[in-house]
């Protein structure tokens, strides 16, 4: 009997209720937390690939700095993923960053599909750089108030990067768009190759709701309208005309991905995979 | 003691560490501190670049907090090995933890490192640093870059290459006046 009287049974149903509750809301977290590190991880791997092949040098190494910011972001939602992990089965199945980020396969991760596109030319590269880091800010922006402390430290750091990112990719689209024929060109068919998978990171599931409405979360579908209009000022100062075709493309946040990712993630975790428990 | 009861987003710049209130022992650890260099800018303390947020001594054990400048900033690491060698050196245990908040700012740089910065060839960051924190309009994602002075003449007259550098934290300018290109350690 419990101090009120009540019956055991009934506390004790009352309690796994609860706990119930607190495992079904941790589950929900830990998936937002992999969507929070796979699109960085997934995106400084595309960027990284331009290491040693870049433009110029000092594109080069631009490109492999913003990839290294998005690789300590990834991080860190990784290891705050891994701890939940821990808080709902154990800290013997708990995933550190590494096993999260290589000893998975591409049906685990939660990353957008618009990061997972190949870089194509340099317009490519820069125009997914350019449709993704607005998102990001506007994004980590509101994370900053998370009633999660953690999400809300990671967001309050993270978005500092993320503001310089923002900044070179407009500059960068600018001056390409309203630069020669040939740039103009291919920036506008990169707008078009990559414009179908940007509603999805405006589209809301019931992860993004339930933890929305804890305070947790930003809700993606309040981002939208902010985001179409920083991108709209963009390319009117580029001279570039906004896609009106479908931006509907979407799955990648929950697990369905296109082939490119397979691809990428052969090449990022082939070591790994390889050679387990690998140091250096 | 260094406060870190500090707002996100409202830089401030903390009390000196080495005129702290804490009696030998203490003032020993943030001397041994400030002897670590920063592995990539190697005239500047990790004390005067703002990074140790804490220290905490018992007899041989001190904890260390410390605080990345960028996410992905490959010192860190390297820091903390530092650390570790520094306090080892003198028969002490050091931990290492780091902290995310308040995240770091160069308004936090004391003024004499961001002098030497400017004599070691980096232009310093301007201060304050200026804020990313309003979403309501789409200005302050555009800022525009302002001048930054030539750490080798001196000259105003200079131009933004890249917005990175050898580092993360640092963009690429050039002079228009005496034609050398420098790194200017970006205002965060």
């Amino acid at each position: 009997m419990s101090a009120k009287g009540r019956p055991e049974r009934e506390h004790r149903s009352a309690q796994h209720e609860g706990d119930l509750i607190r495992a079904s809301f941790d589950a929900a977290l830990h998936e937002y937390l992999l969507r929070l590190a796979d699109s960085p991880l997934v995106l400084a791997q595309r960027l990284t690939g331009w290491v040693g092949r870049g433009p110029a040098i000092e594109e080069d190494i631009a490109l492999a700095n913003v990839g290294l910011d998005l690789l300590g972001q990834a991080r860190m939602w990784f290891a705050y993923a891994g701890e939940v992990e821990a808080r709902i089965g154990g800290a013997t199945v708990a995933r550190d960053e590494d096993t999260l980020a290589f000893h998975r396969d591409a049906p685990a991760f939660r990353n957008l599909l618009l990061v997972e596109q190949p870089n194509g030319d340099y317009a490519q590269t820069i125009v997914r750089q350019f449709l993704f880091d607005h998102a990001q800010w506007l994004l980590l922006a509101r994370l900053q108030q998370s009633a999660d402390a953690r999400i809300g430290e990671i967001a309050a750091k993270t978005l500092k990067e993320v503001t310089y990112h923002v900044e070179r990719s407009d500059d960068w689209v600018i001056r390409l768009g309203d630069g020669t024929d040939e740039s103009h060109g291919r920036m506008q068919r990169a707008l078009a190759a990559l414009w179908m998978y940007t509603g999805e990171m405006f589209a809301a599931d019931d992860v993004d709701t339930a933890l929305a409405d804890a305070g947790i979360a930003a809700d993606p579908r309040v981002l939208q309208q902010p985001w179409l209009a920083a991108v709209d000022a963009v390319l009117d100062d580029a001279t570039l005309a906004r896609p009106q075709q479908a931006n509907d493309q979407r799955g990648g946040r929950q697990g369905r991905h296109s082939e490119h990712l397979g691809h990428l993630l052969c090449e990022m975790q082939f070591l790994q995979r390889a050679y387990p428990d690998a140091r250096w | 003691m260094v406060s870190a009861d500090v707002g996100i987003g409202l830089p401030v710049v903390l009390a000196k560490p080495f005129a702290g209130e804490a009696g030998g022992e203490r003032r020993g650890a943030w001397q041994v501190l400030g002897e670590i260099m920063d592995p990539e800018v190697p005239v500047v303390s990790i004390v005067e670049l703002g990074i140790v947020r804490d220290v905490r001594e018992a007899d041989v054990r001190i904890s260390v907090t410390i605080t990345p400048t960028y996410s992905g900033c490959p010192a860190m690491n390297a820091i903390a090995e530092d650390i570790g060698a520094a306090f080892a050196r003198d028969g002490r245990v050091a931990e290492v933890v780091t902290t995310l908040a308040p995240a770091w700012t160069t308004d936090w740089m004391a003024p004499e490192a961001k002098l030497r910065l400017a004599s070691f060839g980096i232009a310093p960051p301007r201060s304050p640093a200026p804020s990313s924190i309003d979403v309501t309009g789409i200005s302050p994602l555009r800022r525009r870059s302002v001048a930054v002075a030539c750490p080798h003449c001196g000259s105003m007259e200079t131009s933004l290459t890249a917005q990175f550098g050898s580092t993360a934290c640092k963009a690429l300018y050039r002079c228009n006046a005496c034609r050398e290109p420098f790194d200017y350690f970006k205002p965060h």
